[in-house]
Formats: C-alpha cells, sequence, structure tokens
C-alpha cells in the first residue's frame, strides 16, 4: 500500500494536463461551471473529448470507457479541476449511461450511447415529483400502454438544465396496483414529443436551473423502455448510487480551497493585515483542509474497491454526505472572507455590470444560497443517512 | 427585575403586525422591491404610525421612546421582511444627532426625521476597511471654516433612498488610528457627491458613495472634531442591536413556517414532522431562537451601561444570533426540502436576510473577537 504515483501514472499526468492545455477552449478558461452558460459552452469541452475518446473515463470498454484505473481517473479529476474546465455534464455520462449499458438492450446501447459520449444529446433527470422527493419511490407520473406506445402523464420537477434538454430518463408508474417500487418503470422521453412542457423555477439565488417538467398525454414508443416493464427501480436505485459516488466532489473542493486563499491574501482583515494571517481563519482553512483530506482518502478506497470490479454500493452515502457538507462548509467560508462585498448582488443587473467591490466577490453570495441545495439533491443527507444506517450498519 | 413590555409598546407592536399583514405581506413586498419608490408610501405611513418617532426625544418631535421601542419595532420588520432604511436613519442618524448634534442641527433634522421627510443613511464602511470602524481612509480638510471631503465608502445601507448621509472621515491621524475621525452630515445632492445604487443579497438596496471634492461648512460636523470614533462605536452597537431583534423575528418566522411546512408535507405515507431526526432538529431551532430573544434583549438593556459592558454584550448577541441565524436558516432550508431553495418560499428569504444581517457591522468572528479582547482587556 502506498500513496506515490509510478513514472508511467506521472507520464500520464503530463499527457492529460498537455492535452487539456492544448484543447481545453480559450474563452471558457476560468469560467467556472455555472448555470448561465448557454447551452454551446456546456457542451464544448464534452464534444473535444468526445472526439478524443474521453468523455466518459469510468464507462466498461466495450461501451467507449478508457479502460483507465482508478488512479489514472483520479489523476483525470484533479487535472480537470486544476484547469477549472466546464465538466461533462452527469445526466448523460455519469446517470443514464450506465443504465443503458447495464440493463438496455444491444438495440438501445447502439442508439443512445453514441450521442451520450460525442456529447450530441443533451439528457436530463425525470424523477422527483412534488409529492415525491426524498420518497422517491411514492411517484405518480402513469404511463398507461397502448400498443407500441405508452401514454405518460403526470409532473416532474427538479429537472436540473431541463431547459436544454433534448431527452430525458423518467420513472413512470405502469402498474397502479403493484406495491410501491414495484410498478415503476424506467422511460427514455424524447423531449420535443408532444404534450412535454418545461417551465424554469426560479431559486433563491436569482437563477433558473431546475425545472417542473409537465407530461401531458406524451407517446413514448415501447421500445424506449429500458429493462422490464414494472422493474425500473432496479435502474433507479442502481442510478442513485451511480449518481452518489460522484458528487462528493473532491477535486472541484482542492481547487476552491485553493481560490479561497487567494482571495484570503487579497483580503485584509480587521487587524490591518492580510486575512490568510488571521489565527481564527488559518484555524478554519486548517480544519476544513483536514476534513478534505480524510475524505479524499476515503473517496480513493472506494474507487479502488470499484476497480476491483464491486459497483458503488451503499456506502457512497458517505461521500456524498461529507463531500456536500465540506462543499457547503466552503462556500460559508468563501462568504466570509469577503466580508461586507459579499453583500452587493449584481447578477440581477445582467453579466456585463461590473463589480461593486472585487471581481471575486461577486459569485459567492449566490454560490453559498444555492449550494444549499447540495445536502437536497440526489438523495437528501438524511436519506442517505437513513441509506447508511440500514445498508452498511444494518440498524 | 420586569421583563414587561409597556401597553405602549404592546400597541406599537400590534400596530406594526397589523400593517405588515395588510400592507406588506409577501407578494407586495415582492412587487414593492421592484419598484424605486414604493418605500416612499410605506416611509410616510411609519411617520403616522409613530414608528420614526418611537425613540426621539420629545421636544423635537419625538415620543420619547428608547431602545425596548426599537427593539418591538425591529422584531416585527423582521418578520415582515421590511427593507426600509429604518435603523441607519432613526437608529444611526437620529441616534447621533440625539449623542452630539448642536441645537440647530437636532433642530432642523429630528422634527424632519419624526414626521418622515428626512431619511439618512450612514457613510461609514469603505472597500479596505471591511467593519474595522477605526480604519477611515476617507478624509476631511479644514478649508477656510469649513471642510472638503474626499474618499468612498462602501455598501451604505439605504443610500438609494437617503436625502442626507452621516460621513465618517479622517479630520487627522493615520487610516487606523482611533483619533482624527469626524462626523459629517452631507446632503447627498451637494456638488462632488455621486453614488452608485445596486441590489444586495437580501433584496435589499445599498449604495457606493464617492467624494470627490465635496466642501461642506463648519455646521456640517456633528459633534467635536477628530473624536468621534467612541460615539461611531456607541451607534453601531446600537444598530447591531436594532439588527438583532431584527433578525430576531426573522428566526422565530424561520422556525414558525418550518413546523408548519413539516406538518403538512408527506413522504412515505406520513408527516415528515412524525420523523424523530426532524423534530430534533426543530427543537435546536427553536431552541437558538430563544436564546437569540434572550441576549438581543440583554445588549438592549445594556446600551446604557459603560462603554465596555454595553460592548461586551452586544458582542455577546452578535455572536449568538450570527450563529443562530445561520443554523436556523440553514435548517429550515434543508427541512423545506427542494422547495426551501426555490425563490417563492418565504423561509429563504429569511434566510438570505439574517445572512446580510450576520456580515453587517461584523460578523461572528469579527465580534467573538472583539468580546474576547474586552475580557482580556478587564481581566488584566
Amino acid at each position: 500500500m502506498n500513496l506515490d504515483f509510478s513514472p508511467e501514472e506521472i507520464a500520464f499526468r503530463e499527457e492529460v494536463r498537455a492535452f487539456i492545455d492544448a484543447n481545453y477552449p480559450k474563452h471558457l478558461k476560468g469560467v467556472g461551471l455555472r448555470e448561465d452558460l448557454s447551452k454551446e459552452d456546456f457542451l464544448a469541452w464534452h464534444k473535444i473529448l468526445g472526439k478524443k475518446g474521453w468523455s466518459a473515463p469510468a464507462w466498461p470498454v466495450e461501451y467507449g470507457g478508457t479502460g483507465w484505473t482508478a488512479t489514472q481517473r483520479y489523476i483525470w479529476l484533479e487535472e480537470n479541476a486544476r484547469a477549472e474546465t466546464i465538466p461533462p455534464l452527469p445526466f448523460g455520462v455519469s446517470m443514464v449511461g450506465p443504465v443503458i449499458y447495464t440493463f438496455g438492450t444491444p438495440e438501445q446501447k447502439q442508439r443512445y450511447l453514441p450521442g451520450i459520449l460525442s456529447g450530441e444529446v443533451w439528457w436530463c433527470q425525470g424523477y422527483s415529483e412534488p409529492g415525491a422527493g426524498s420518497d422517491l419511490a411514492s411517484l405518480k407520473t402513469k404511463a398507461v400502454r397502448e400498443g407500441d406506445y405508452y401514454i405518460v402523464n403526470g409532473q416532474k420537477t427538479w429537472t436540473t438544465l431541463g431547459q436544454h434538454a433534448d431527452w430525458g430518463f423518467f420513472l413512470v408508474r405502469t402498474d397502479p396496483n403493484a406495491k410501491q417500487q414495484e410498478g415503476i418503470s424506467f422511460l427514455l422521453i424524447d423531449m420535443k414529443s408532444p404534450g412535454v412542457s418545461v417551465r424554469p423555477i426560479k431559486l433563491l439565488d436569482g437563477g433558473y436551473e431546475v425545472n417542473d417538467v409537465f407530461l401531458e398525454d406524451v407517446k413514448v414508443p415501447v421500445d424506449q423502455r429500458i429493462y422490464e416493464e414494472n422493474k425500473g427501480w432496479t435502474c433507479a436505485k442502481f442510478l442513485l448510487a451511480h449518481e452518489r459516488a460522484g458528487i462528493a466532489g473532491v477535486a472541484r473542493s482542492k481547487r476552491n480551497v485553493e481560490r479561497l486563499k487567494t482571495i484570503a491574501k487579497a483580503e485584509i482583515g480587521d487587524d490591518g493585515k492580510p486575512l490568510i494571517e488571521s489565527d481564527d481563519f488559518q484555524m478554519k482553512l486548517a480544519q476544513l483542509e483536514i476534513d478534505l483530506s480524510a475524505l479524499e482518502m476515503t473517496e480513493l478506497r472506494v474507487l479502488a474497491r470499484e476497480s476491483a470490479g464491486k459497483g458503488p454500493g451503499p456506502e457512497s452515502s458517505l461521500l456524498k454526505i461529507k463531500g456536500t457538507e465540506i462543499q457547503q462548509r466552503l462556500t460559508e467560508l468563501t462568504l466570509e472572507a469577503i466580508g461586507n462585498y459579499a453583500q452587493p448582488y449584481t447578477r440581477e443587473l445582467g453579466g456585463n455590470e461590473f463589480a461593486v467591490g472585487p471581481e471575486y466577490s461577486r459569485a459567492p453570495g449566490p454560490i453559498y444560497f444555492n449550494w444549499r441545495k447540495a445536502s437536497i439533491y440526489g438523495g437528501s443527507n438524511e436519506i442517505q443517512r437513513n441509506i447508511i444506517a440500514k445498508m452498511v450498519l444494518g440498524l | 427585575m420586569n421583563f414587561d413590555y409597556t401597553d405602549e409598546q404592546n400597541m406599537l407592536r400590534d400596530s406594526i403586525a397589523k400593517w405588515a399583514q395588510g400592507q406588506y405581506d409577501f407578494d407586495k413586498r415582492r412587487e414593492a422591491l421592484k419598484s424605486d419608490d414604493a418605500w416612499k408610501k410605506n416611509w410616510a405611513t411609519f411617520a403616522e404610525l409613530g414608528l420614526l418617532a418611537a425613540p426621539l426625544p420629545e421636544d423635537f418631535g419625538g415620543l420619547g421612546g428608547g431602545p425596548i421601542d426599537v427593539g418591538v419595532v425591529m422584531e416585527e420588520f423582521g418578520k415582515a421582511l421590511v427593507v426600509e432604511p429604518y435603523v441607519a436613519t432613526v437608529v444611526i442618524g437620529a441616534g447621533a444627532l440625539r449623542e452630539a448634534g448642536s441645537a440647530a442641527q437636532k433642530d432642523e433634522h429630528l422634527t424632519a426625521i419624526a414626521g418622515g421627510e428626512r431619511v439618512i443613511a450612514f457613510a461609514q464602511a469603505e472597500p479596505k476597511s471591511r467593519w474595522a470602524l477605526n480604519d477611515v481612509s476617507t478624509t476631511a480638510k479644514k478649508d477656510g471654516a469649513g471642510y472638503v471631503l474626499s474618499g468612498q465608502k462602501a455598501v451604505v445601507f439605504g443610500g438609494p433612498q437617503a436625502d442626507t448621509l452621516l460621513v465618517s472621515a479622517r479630520t487627522g491621524g493615520g487610516q487606523r488610528d482611533a483619533k482624527g475621525i469626524s462626523l459629517f452630515l452631507v446632503p447627498k445632492n451637494a456638488k462632488g457627491v455621486t453614488t452608485r445604487d445596486y441590489p444586495t443579497m437580501d433584496g435589499t438596496r445599498a449604495s457606493e458613495v464617492y467624494f470627490e471634492n465635496v466642501s461642506v461648512g463648519a455646521d456640517a460636523l456633528v459633534g467635536a472634531a477628530d473624536g468621534a470614533l467612541p460615539l461611531i462605536e456607541k451607534l453601531v452597537d446600537e444598530a447591531n442591536t436594532a439588527h438583532c431583534h431584527e433578525a430576531v423575528g426573522c428566526l422565530r418566522m424561520m422556525t414558525d413556517l418550518t413546523r408548519e411546512y413539516a406538518k403538512t408535507r408527506k413522504q412515505f405515507g406520513r408527516a415528515i414532522a412524525e420523523f424523530q431526526v426532524l423534530q430534533h432538529r426543530m427543537v435546536d431551532m427553536f431552541m437558538a431562537t430563544e436564546e437569540s430573544v434572550s441576549i438581543a434583549l440583554l445588549a438592549t438593556l445594556k446600551l446604557d451601561a459603560s462603554d465596555a459592558e454595553r460592548a461586551k454584550a452586544v458582542a455577546a448577541a452578535k455572536v449568538s444570533i450570527g450563529r443562530a441565524g445561520r443554523f436556523v436558516g440553514q435548517a429550515a432550508v434543508q427541512t423545506h426540502g427542494g422547495m426551501g431553495v426555490t425563490e417563492e418560499m418565504r423561509v429563504g428569504h429569511y434566510f438570505k436576510r439574517v445572512t446580510m444581517l450576520d456580515s453587517t457591522y461584523g460578523n461572528v468572528d469579527y465580534h467573538l473577537k472583539r468580546y474576547a479582547a474586552l475580557t482580556a482587556k478587564a481581566a488584566a
């Protein structure tokens, strides 16, 4: 057991770094992941990686994965975070993709996987409903079989970036009489189908990134169902485990710690000295880094187990809880570091308005409020604790 | 010892609650935030209800009340998320005049404040000062009998609505010296004053204020030249205390809204309020709110004590309530689930307001250090 990179791994890191340096679009450098990016900007890096064959490193090679080891994938994430790239969105590559190659028919794999890899097709998620959040299995959206089609009616919510989506993956109820988890099916729906409408939900920070999706007599061909009818919950659980494994965001948090240090060097504390020299700020920063180190090692252990052939299990809930807690503490500490210039809120005045304080003071306020979502989405942290209690501790 | 409010104070509370219910509900407030002028109508109502006069001296159209009355007003304002610049005008502006104004200044401004015809903003913080009250770079140079002001003031609350600015400026000493700071009353339309107005994170508005060789007469000076820092500290303590009561109003609302939501929101076949983990969280929210009520009152009742005693009590309130605001705000949003992060739910707006209040005139860390320094000084 050791933490050192081998010479091959160091060479790989150099290769990756050089590739990012040479190919990442210049105009998106340092832009950061923001929900108000254009569709083209969101997809730019994804498309470049698609051509290179690097858009889905975690996939099995036969479906378009890179065949990298866990360490190489770790290096890949690190280098992307370091360069602050806009990563491929999770909905296709990390969520529906693995469901399709695991549970889909050969025809379905052929039909959908290439668009996910290339970034040509934008996917969105239709899971939550107004009455089915933490209790996802209580979902009510109905799909009634009529010949070769399902007729789908219902409402989905919290559909992230659904305003750009070409296709969506939906959980629908195909057997209203079965026990909750047993009457659900997993459907792929073309978002241009008649009867699909998307309505934005305005969030606390003033941004639009999630949507309500209304489905009104939407005709969905039966061959767009993944896996067996009424067995969609199996796909859903599989997908949620994948989602929470990637949600820890360690590499991005490490990058944000560095960003925070830069801010703390520029900010003057109340004692007239740079904030980075203040004892209590140093202590908070140190504690955050320590917790992040522990999380990183935990994530590496989970990754190592995964590459030994085991998929992400219930223990990935730990990564989701700790990862999002650290992300949220980082947003808090960044807000604190900026002091009273965190108060002006210029985003609603339009992107061209210059910041009131230093340029770095513009984003942390909105991000702090926006990021409260992290302990709610992907299964709230309360639900994740229930999963650990039940599935890991056997309580 | 007596924790009772007077009949007048109870009536004051009821009159604000009634007004807020009818004229300042969530939707009306949201509409008002989009307009540049809606605040004027509300301000006139504040004058009619006697809110502006409440803490002012009776000789100048006031009702002769004090910090307890202000606390009553502010808690109700917190519940209704009132954005009008009450603290800047009535607590700080009128406070400065009450403590140090000349007879002519009191005559000119206090009656106007009570009647709703004068709105004052406190131009104190600067781009590099953070929350240090002694850190003043804006200069006021002697020029004949008067002064010439130059510099920039940051995040001035009420700046967009104000007609008059209370400005801290350096008449002597270096950037961080305690001595050499003076206060001036400057009309916002004085030649050389420009502002940049903008929204703040909680939907209120503030300004950057630029002074470029602004000439004022000797009569613009409030109190003695060079010695304003102790007065500024007192005014900011009073403002912080008022904001603590406002935060208490927000905390009460977040705790209540969360409890009501949890009782009606059903998941897994029952109200989520039945889950023990959420019950305990709501109990913690309740306890944090009650402790905040207590410490806000402590600060209020110590405002007339010695400088050191007052400072410690206010610092203690800012620390406790800053923490409570963060905990209760985050817990309230979390318990509301996805709905908690939407703009349409009220709970998030209280969360934004308490976040804003924490970073106003010193956050938790600032006041914890201040408290510790005061303790160490007393022990030495």
